[in-house]
C-alpha cells in the first residue's frame, strides 16, 4: 500500500495535482452545464414532438455557445431603484456555492503517481455531508437577495417563496442522509464511497430506497426544478426572483440551476449508487450515473405540472418530514437490534 | 310562450307598458324608466327570466327620447327570450341599475355609461370599461365622429 | 397585534399568463389574494362603431377578429343574426348549414385546444401544450384551404357560404375526426389521472349554480356548475337540431369539472362532424335571393347581368326593414350574440355584440378572493377569456 501523498511529504506533486484535479473539475462542470442546456433542449423537444435546436452548427452542437455570446453582448440593465451592491453579489452568491460544492464528491479510487496514492477527489473533509448541507444552505441566500434587491414585487415573492421552500426540504433531505451514514458510521463521502464499495447490493439504494426516494424528490425541490418550480414559476411570477436580471447576470442563474442539478445528482450517485463504483473507469461510471439523474430531472420537468405553494409547504412538512423521521427511526432499531 | 309573459306584465304594471311588438318570432316590451327596477324583479320572481344575456344603450339621435336601454332576457327553464327597452331622454340620460337584479348587469352598464353615455343610478363601480380613464365624450353616439375627436374626417370610402 | 400591510400587485397588461391584454389589480396578504380588479379595453377597436359605418357584408369581416381563435363562430352568430333580420333564415340551402354546423364544430376543437394548451401551460404541464398546437396546426391548415386565411376565415355569408368545399377537404375532416379522439386520450393520459393536475384543479375556482347564473356565466364554465343548457339543443339554430349529440354537464363547480366538460365536449364536436360529413350532400351553397347574395363568379366574369349585380351588392349593399334581433350562438365560450336594429338602410343601424369571454370574466373576483395566487392563474384559464372579443 503507497503512501497518501500529502502537502508533508511532496508538496510541489500535491499542490500541481490539486490544481489539476480543480482544473479538470472545474471544465466538466462548466461544460455539463453548457451541454445540459442543450440536452434538455433536445430530449424536451424530442418529447413534445419538436426538435429542438438544429440550426446552429451541426445538429445545432453549437446553440449552447451561442446562447452564452448573446447573453454575453447583451446590455446589462440594473434598475434604478434596487440594491446596487446586494443585486450584483445574488447571482454569484448562487453560483459559487454550487459549484465548490462539487470539491468533496470522490470521482474514482485511488491512483499510484510517483509512489504516491492520490485520491480521485479534490478534498476528502471528514465532515463532507455536513459542507454540502452547509453550501446548500447558502445557495438560497443568493435567491433571497436576488428578489429582495430587485425592488420588484414579482422578484420579492419569489424570493420568499425559494426561503420557505429550501428552509423546509433542506430538513427533510438532510434527514434522510441521516439515516445513510447511520449505516456508514462516517461523514465523510469517500468514507460512505468505501462503504459501499463490495457488491451492487451493498449500494445504499438498497438498504435504504425510502431515504433514496425522499432525498431525490426534497432534492428537486432544493434546486427549485419543476414540479417545485415555484420561486421563478414563469406563469405566476413572470420570471419569479430573475426576473429584473440581464445579460451575463441572467446566465449566471442558468448556469447555476445546471450547475445545481449535476451536484444533486452527483449526490445521489455518491450516497446511494456508490459513486464511482460499476463496470468502466471510476469517473465514467459517476458521469453515467449524473447524466441518468439530469434525465431523470428533464423528464419530470416535461411531464409534471406546477404545485401550489401551499401544497408543497403540507408535502415538506406533514409528509415528508415524517417519513423522513420514521426512516431513521426503522434504520436505528436495525442497527441496535439486528 | 312570451306573449302569456306580457299579459301578466301588463296586468301587474299596466300604466308602466308603453308598447309590445312582435318581429321574427321576439317579443319587445318597451316600459317607462322609472319602474324598470321593479319590472325587471317581477320579469325575474314571477316570469322565470332568471339569465340577463344582454344590456345595451341605443342611440337614436334627431328622435324623441334619444336614447334606449335594452334588457335581453333569457329564461333558463323554458329557454324563452324577452326583450325590454327603456327610452333615456338625451337631458337626463339615468336609469336606475338592474345590477341588484341580475350581478351580470354590472359590466354591461358600465359599458353603456362608457360607451353611449348613460349612466345608472346606485351602481356599485360605475367606471369607464373599454375606453380609458378621463376619455372625454363617448363613442358610440351617433354625433361622436367615427375617426375620432379633433381629427380630419376621413376622405376614403367607408361604404 | 401590528397591522397587517397587504402588497398591491399589477398582473398584466404583459403577463406571461393572463391570456392577452388583462390586467389584473391584485391585492395580497402574503400569497392571499384579498381583493381582484380586472381592468380591461387594451384592445379596444370600436368594432360597434365600425359596423355602424359599413354595409352588412362588409361588417362580416370584423367578426373575425374577436374571438380570434374561433372566427367561424363569430361568423355563424354574424350570418345567422343578418339573415333573421333579412327573414331568410329558412332558404338556407342545406349543404350551406350542413358545411356550417361542420365547421362551427371543427372551430370549437380548435379553441378548446388552445384553451386545454395554455391551461395546462399556465399550471405548469407544458408537454400538453405542444401536442395540442400540433393538432390545431391541422385545424387551421384545413381553415387555410378551405378560406385562403388561417386565423381570419371570413368564409360563412349572408345567405350561405362563400365557396364550396375544396376537392379532398372531406377526406381531411374524416381523418382528422378519426384521429382526434385518441388524442384526447394522450391528453388526458398525461392531466387527468396526474396526482399534481388533481390537485391544482379539483376545488378550484369553485362557483355554485346560482351564482354562475347571477353573474351571467355561458358555456363550458356554466355546465361545469350543473347547469343544463346548451344552445345547441335548447334553442337550434343551423340545423342543430337534427344532429345527435351529449350536452355534458358535470356539478364539480370547480376547474377540474371545467376540464373534463370540454374535453367531453371536444368528442361530441367530434360525432357531431361526423353526422355532418354523412348529410353532406351536393348542392347550392348559396341561398337564391338575388338582392342579398352575390352572384357566382362565373357569371360575373362572362355576363353584364351578372356584372351589374356584383357590382350593385358591392356598391349599395342590401336594405333590410326596419326591425330588430337578437341571435345567439353557442360558441366555444358561451353565449355569444348578436343584437342588431336595422332602421332600412344598407348599414346596420346598433350591432351589439354580447361576447361570452366579457360576461364571464365577471366572475373572476368572486372566483379568487380568498384563494392563493397561483389559482388566480388557474381561473384565468378555466375561465377561458379571449382578450380580442372581451374588448372588441
Amino acid at each position: 500500500m503507497p503512501e497518501m501523498l500529502s502537502l508533508s511529504n511532496d508538496p510541489i506533486l500535491f499542490l500541481s495535482l490539486m490544481l489539476a484535479k480543480i482544473l479538470a473539475v472545474f471544465i466538466v462542470v462548466i461544460l455539463i452545464v453548457a451541454y445540459a442546456t442543450y440536452a434538455e433542449r433536445k430530449i424536451i423537444g424530442r418529447m413534445q414532438t419538436r426538435l429542438g435546436p438544429t440550426m446552429t452548427g451541426p445538429l445545432g452542437l453549437l446553440q449552447p455557445i451561442a446562447d452564452g455570446l448573446k447573453l454575453f453582448f447583451k446590455e446589462d440593465i440594473i434598475p434604478a431603484q434596487s440594491s446596487k451592491l446586494a443585486f450584483l453579489l445574488a447571482p454569484m452568491m448562487i453560483l459559487v456555492p454550487a459549484f465548490i460544492t462539487v470539491a468533496v464528491i470522490p470521482f474514482g479510487g485511488d491512483v499510484v503517481i510517483k509512489g504516491f496514492a492520490v485520491p480521485l477527489q479534490i478534498t476528502d473533509l471528514n465532515i463532507g455531508i455536513l459542507y454540502i448541507l452547509a453550501m446548500a444552505g447558502l445557495g438560497v441566500y443568493g435567491i433571497v437577495l436576488a428578489g429582495w434587491a430587485s425592488n420588484s414585487k414579482y422578484s420579492l415573492l419569489g424570493g420568499i417563496r425559494s426561503a420557505a421552500q429550501v428552509i423546509s426540504y433542506e430538513l427533510a433531505a438532510g434527514l434522510a442522509i441521516i439515516a445513510v451514514f447511520m449505516l456508514s458510521g462516517t461523514l465523510s463521502l469517500r468514507g460512505i464511497v468505501a462503504a459501499q464499495s463490495g457488491s451492487v447490493l451493498d449500494w445504499y439504494i438498497f438498504s435504504q430506497p425510502l431515504a433514496f426516494c425522499l432525498f431525490v424528490i426534497t432534492s428537486l425541490a432544493e434546486i427549485n426544478r419543476t414540479p417545485f418550480d415555484l420561486p421563478e414559476a414563469e406563469t405566476e411570477l413572470v420570471s419569479g426572483f430573475c426576473t429584473e436580471y440581464s445579460s451575463m447576470k441572467y446566465a449566471l442563474f442558468f448556469m447555476a440551476e445546471y450547475a445545481n442539478m449535476i451536484v444533486v445528482s452527483a449526490i445521489t450517485a455518491t450516497l446511494f449508487l456508490g459513486g464511482p463504483a460499476g463496470p468502466f473507469a471510476g469517473p465514467i461510471n459517476l458521469l453515467l450515473k449524473v447524466f441518468f439523474f439530469m434525465f431523470l430531472f428533464i423528464w419530470i420537468r416535461a411531464t409534471f405540472p406546477r404545485v401550489r405553494y401551499d401544497q408543497l409547504m403540507f408535502m415538506g412538512w406533514k409528509v415528508f418530514l415524517p417519513l423522513a423521521l420514521l426512516n431513521i427511526v426503522i434504520t436505528g432499531a436495525v442497527v441496535v437490534f439486528l | 310562450m312570451s306573449q302569456a309573459v306580457v299579459a301578466k306584465l301588463r296586468e301587474a304594471f299596466s300604466a308602466d307598458v308603453l308598447d309590445v311588438k312582435e318581429y321574427r318570432g321576439e317579443v319587445t316590451v318597451t316600459v317607462k324608466k322609472e319602474e324598470i327596477v321593479a319590472i325587471c324583479q317581477f320579469l325575474k320572481d314571477e316570469a322565470g327570466y332568471n339569465f340577463l344575456c344582454d344590456l345595451c344603450g341605443v342611440d337614436y339621435l334627431g328622435q324623441q327620447p334619444r336614447f334606449m336601454v335594452v334588457y335581453n332576457l333569457y329564461n333558463i327553464t323554458t329557454k324563452e327570450r324577452l326583450r325590454v327597452k327603456v327610452p333615456v331622454e338625451e337631458e337626463n340620460p339615468r336609469v336606475d341599475t338592474v345590477s341588484t337584479v341580475w350581478s351580470t348587469a354590472n359590466w354591461p352598464e358600465r359599458e353603456c355609461w362608457d360607451l353611449m353615455g348613460i349612466s345608472f343610478n346606485n351602481h356599485p363601480d360605475l367606471r369607464r370599461i373599454l375606453m380609458a380613464e378621463g376619455w372625454v365624450g363617448h363613442p358610440l353616439r351617433k354625433d361622436y365622429p367615427l375617426q375620432g375627436p379633433d381629427r380630419e374626417p376621413y376622405q376614403g370610402r367607408l361604404s | 397585534m401590528a397591522k397587517k400591510e397587504t402588497m398591491t400587485i399589477n398582473m398584466g397588461p404583459q403577463h406571461p399568463s393572463t391570456h392577452g391584454v388583462l390586467q389584473l389589480v391584485l391585492e395580497l396578504d402574503g400569497e392571499t389574494v384579498v381583493n381582484a380588479v380586472p381592468h380591461i379595453g387594451f384592445l379596444h377597436r370600436g368594432v360597434e362603431k365600425l359596423a355602424e359605418n359599413r354595409s352588412y357584408h362588409r361588417a362580416l369581416p370584423l367578426t373575425d377578429r374577436l374571438d380570434y381563435l374561433a372566427p367561424m363562430s363569430n361568423n355563424l352568430g354574424y350570418v345567422l343574426t343578418v339573415e333573421k333580420l333579412l327573414g331568410i333564415t329558412d332558404q338556407i340551402p342545406e349543404r350551406a348549414k350542413v358545411v356550417r354546423v361542420m365547421m362551427a364544430e371543427l372551430t370549437r376543437i380548435k379553441s378548446h385546444l388552445v384553451w386545454l394548451a395554455t391551461h395546462a401551460l399556465d399550471i405548469g404541464a407544458m408537454t400538453v401544450f405542444l401536442y395540442c398546437f400540433r393538432e390545431r396546426e391541422q385545424i387551421m391548415d384545413m381553415y387555410e384551404k378551405l378560406s385562403g386565411a388561417r386565423m381570419t376565415s371570413n368564409y360563412f355569408r349572408v345567405g350561405g357560404l362563400s365557396l364550396d368545399l375544396p376537392e379532398g377537404f372531406v377526406d381531411d375532416v374524416t381523418s382528422f375526426i378519426d384521429d382526434m379522439p385518441g388524442h384526447l386520450d394522450t391528453y388526458e393520459g398525461l392531466l387527468t389521472g396526474n396526482k399534481i393536475w388533481q390537485k391544482r384543479t379539483v376545488g378550484v375556482a369553485p362557483i355554485s349554480a346560482e351564482d354562475a347564473i347571477d353573474i351571467g356565466l355561458t358555456g363550458p364554465a356554466l355546465r361545469g356548475s350543473g347547469v343544463d343548457w346548451d344552445l345547441r339543443r335548447d334553442n337550434p339554430y343551423s340545423g342543430y337540431e337534427d344532429y345527435d349529440f351529449e350536452v355534458i354537464t358535470r356539478d364539480g363547480c370547480d376547474t377540474f369539472d371545467r376540464y373534463k366538460n370540454r374535453l367531453d365536449e371536444m368528442r361530441e364536436s367530434c360525432k357531431i362532424i361526423r353526422q355532418a360529413v354523412d348529410k353532406l350532400q351536393p348542392g347550392p351553397i348559396l341561398a337564391d335571393v338575388p338582392d342579398v347574395c352575390l352572384p357566382p363568379k362565373k357569371d360575373v366574369v362572362n355576363s353584364i347581368e351578372g356584372l351589374i349585380h356584383q357590382f350593385k351588392i358591392i356598391t349599395e349593399g342590401f336594405k333590410p326593414e326596419p326591425g330588430e334581433v337578437y341571435q345567439g350562438v353557442e360558441a366555444p365560450k358561451g353565449e355569444l350574440g348578436y343584437y342588431m336594429i336595422s332602421d332600412g338602410s344598407a348599414n346596420p343601424f346598433r350591432m351589439k355584440i354580447r361576447p361570452p369571454s366579457f360576461v364571464n370574466l365577471q366572475a373572476l373576483p368572486k372566483m379568487v378572493e380568498g384563494k392563493l395566487l397561483a389559482d388566480v392563474i388557474a381561473a384565468i384559464g378555466t375561465l377561458d377569456i379571449v382578450l380580442g372579443e372581451i374588448d372588441r
